[in-house]
């Protein structure tokens, strides 16, 4: 079955929220750690219910709204979303202020917010939504389950479209514990560079994307997803390849199909090495790009990623900005995601022109 | 895609019993797990009781075949979702695709808190191994891979009604056949955040809960895990043994009326409620037990109850809450009293709800208070109501 992509809304570190432009310029950050660039709330959220809400809340729900107002839905009939780390800020706060006050913590605001739900919650409070309402928290695969839920709705009765969203914030302090585990460079590497360098760690990045999906066409989609699936801990290459190839299989395509390949190429050579070998294997003379310089890496960045595809289709283009290697088709009709989260959670996003 | 979903396995480990067996003596016995908290390093400590599970990490690692150093939630998880997957007897099918669907509010939150204390005064103290596994998420994963499941890891969170949604979606994975069989449920061991951010609302019981009391004060919180084995139609026919009852009917909704607080005339509970009958085909009278969310709060059992009146008003079904056993497992929670709930379908029992002395004015339905034996029972329905509006309902049906 078919799945429409009504509409998609993105708050990244990049000019992607409410920019008709697409990826025309690079926003450059000089260190490790990409911030996404925020929109003025207040014409989005009415200031009094923004005041209280923490950096991915106001983001989130930013990015869902506008969303929903590009599809022209009021009141969607579910709405999903998928985080690793949830509400991270919040979480830091009232842990902080338990510690620091011996277990007498001042206010209950930061711990009614640090739940992983208070993003879907709020949106559904926002637009007064009864209706199903769930929250991922799957690691590197949360964005994707959340699709999977969409999707399986979509197929089933009662639902029309639904509001699914992917989003993961960086704090100062996780960015601190991320770096003491060694997720990141050691030397500060410009996003402009990720890619030229052979070293170990990647960059940090986070983001907010929104995506109201339908089960019928409409005259505004800008794509369609075709198919998806995630796998966990492949034992080695040649696993990781029957699972691309099973799963193509499966949509009655091949490799040569694919017009253009999205990698989640991080920078770390440990990371990447799997695409490499994956390209060797499989791809061989299809086009490719990679898209972390311009969001950093972060667990839910394939809904980044989606909101990317989905446009290329829409606007038939491949921005200069992207790690572009090979020859454009004149069409591109079937964009292939293949991205993997510290060779733990895999998955793959199928998406075709409608 | 209309395809049954069986219960065929079923694991549990909370404050009343470490397995299966243990659980099922104290509800017939009427023996509540919530105690003195004995096990949590927490300056409320013979202030707040709690429904610990009675056994230390160190205990709970030898029974998980976890090192120590991994966070309690973890452990818990292990324990009750390899009891499914054994009691289900799956592994004797070769080939299945197998999936893993876990929730959780708290994640490795029992060890970050120790990370912070030292991490609070220098950015370059604590040791990384208590964060290492902070995320809900990867409590699913190392919980998967002892398990041995790759097919489908993943891992849900909305609050109090987190293990609910698991086990829908979970069933859903089946019908829609992408898994041939599912661990579902949800784990969250007691840690101070969830105390003290539950004592910072108000809405802690200093004495022992008693839900759905006129003169209730409150909830206790407490601990597990509580997972069911789901499979189709074709698998459940090859094992040896029957299941124990199918999911006829599942319902999320949301009641979209405040972050913390339930609505007073529990919109969203009733929807759940709705919903899910609807999709059994099952009419109200016939549900023969309610397990109630009743965590013991003022605002919950007003809201859920009052949507219970409104739903079942006057052919009331039994019912009772099992947090007056175990505490509130917040994300654990509908995993836990989903065993509780195919146990009373399969066996034909209904549990009592203990210490309920005044029944709530406003409604004219009574808890039950004695364990009984009810050999007619059919449908058993399981209510779930979270922060952030999140309301699932199960049922879990006789074959």
């Amino acid at each position: 079955m078919k799945i429409y992509i009504r509409s998609a809304s993105s708050i990244s570190p990049q000019e992607t929220f409410n920019n008709p432009l697409f990826l025309n310029e690079l926003s450059e950050y000089p260190n490790n750690r990409l911030t996404c660039i925020e929109p003025d709330y207040n014409e989005l959220i009415d200031p009094k219910l923004s005041r209280r809400m923490s950096r991915i809340i106001k983001m989130s729900v930013a990015s869902a709204l506008s969303c929903l107002k590009d599809a022209e839905i009021t009141n969607p009939d579910a709405i999903i979303t998928g985080t690793a780390y949830g509400c991270l800020e919040d979480s830091g706060i009232f842990l902080a202020n338990m510690v620091e006050q011996d277990e007498e913590p001042i206010t209950p605001t930061a711990f009614v917010q640090s739940t992983h739900n208070t993003i879907g919650a709020q949106i559904a409070l926002l637009l007064k939504c009864n209706r199903y309402n769930n929250t991922f928290v799957s690691g590197g695969v949360s964005f994707e389950n959340a699709l999977l839920d969409a999707t399986m709705l979509l197929m089933e009765k009662d639902t029309d479209n639904v509001l699914v969203g992917g989003m993961d914030e960086i704090t100062d302090m996780s960015h601190t514990v991320l770096s003491r585990m060694g997720l990141y460079k050691r030397k500060p590497v410009p996003n402009r560079d990720l890619f030229k360098l052979n070293s170990k760690g990647t960059i940090g990045g986070e983001g907010a994307a929104f995506f109201l999906l339908a089960g019928t066409p409409s005259k505004n989609d800008i794509a369609c997803i075709d198919a998806l699936t995630t796998f966990y801990k492949p034992g080695d290459i040649t696993e990781t390849a029957q699972q691309v190839n099973s799963f193509l299989t499966a949509q009655s395509i091949n490799c040569n199909d694919i017009d253009l390949l999205i990698t989640g190429n991080n920078g770390d050579t440990r990371n990447d090495e799997i695409y490499v070998q994956l390209q060797q294997l499989l791809f061989g003379g299809i086009p490719t790009v990679s898209y972390k310089n311009l969001c950093g890496e972060y667990p839910t960045s394939t809904g980044f990623a989606l909101w990317m595809g989905a446009n290329v289709i829409k606007t038939n283009s491949i921005p200069a900005i992207l790690n572009y290697k090979g020859t454009a088709q004149n069409k591109i009709n079937k964009v292939l995601i293949y991205n993997h989260y510290q060779n733990t959670h895999h998955s793959l996003i199928l998406i075709s022109s409608c | 895609m209309s395809a049954t979903v069986f219960v065929a396995g079923i694991g549990v480990i909370s404050g009343i019993g470490n397995n299966t067996s243990e659980c099922l003596n104290a509800l017939e016995k009427g023996e509540t797990g919530i105690g003195k908290i004995t096990y949590l390093q927490t300056n409320h400590r013979g202030l707040l009781p709690a429904g610990e599970v009675k056994l230390s990490n160190n205990e709970l690692a030898v029974l998980s075949g976890f090192s120590p150093s991994v966070n309690r939630t973890a452990m818990l998880s292990m324990i009750a979702a390899k009891e499914a997957l054994d009691n289900s007897g799956i592994k004797d099918i070769p080939g299945l695709r197998t999936g893993f669907v876990s929730a959780s509010t708290a994640g490795g939150m029992d060890k970050t808190e120790n990370f912070f204390t030292n991490f609070l005064t220098d950015r370059s103290k604590g040791k990384l191994r208590d964060v290492i596994y902070h995320e809900c998420g990867s409590i699913t994963a190392i919980v998967a891979e002892k398990l041995g499941i790759r097919n489908h890891v993943s891992t849900i969170s909305t609050a109090c009604s987190s293990s609910a949604n698991a086990i829908m979606y979970g069933a859903r994975l089946i019908k829609h056949n992408i898994l041939d069989a599912v661990i579902a449920g949800g784990t969250d061991a007691l840690t101070r955040f969830s105390l003290n951010g539950f004592n910072t609302l108000m809405i802690l019981d200093e004495q022992y809960c008693q839900p759905f009391d006129e003169n209730r004060r409150g909830l206790n919180l407490g601990e597990g895990a509580g997972y069911v084995l789901l499979t189709s139609e074709r698998i459940a026919s090859l094992l040896k043994k029957d299941p124990y009852c199918s999911i006829s009917g599942y319902c999320n909704a949301n009641d979209a009326y405040h972050q913390t607080a339930s609505s007073p005339d529990g919109d969203g509970p009733y929807q759940a409620m709705t919903g899910a009958l609807k999709m059994s085909g099952l009419r109200p009278q016939d549900i023969g037990y309610i397990n109630l969310h009743g965590t013991g709060t003022q605002n919950n059992d007003n809201s859920e109850g009052a949507a219970i009146e409104r739903l079942f008003h006057p052919h009331y079904p039994k019912m009772s809450s099992t947090k007056s056993f175990t505490g509130h497992t917040l994300g654990a929670s509908a995993g836990i009293e989903a065993v509780f709930s195919a146990l009373a379908v399969q066996k034909g029992i209904v549990y009592p709800n203990l210490r309920l002395q005044t029944p709530m004015k406003a409604f004219s339905f009574v808890p039950e208070t004695t364990f009984s034996k009810y050999p007619e029972l059919k449908n058993v329905l399981s209510n779930s109501v979270g922060f952030g509006g999140n309301c699932s309902s199960l049922i879990f049906s006789k074959l």
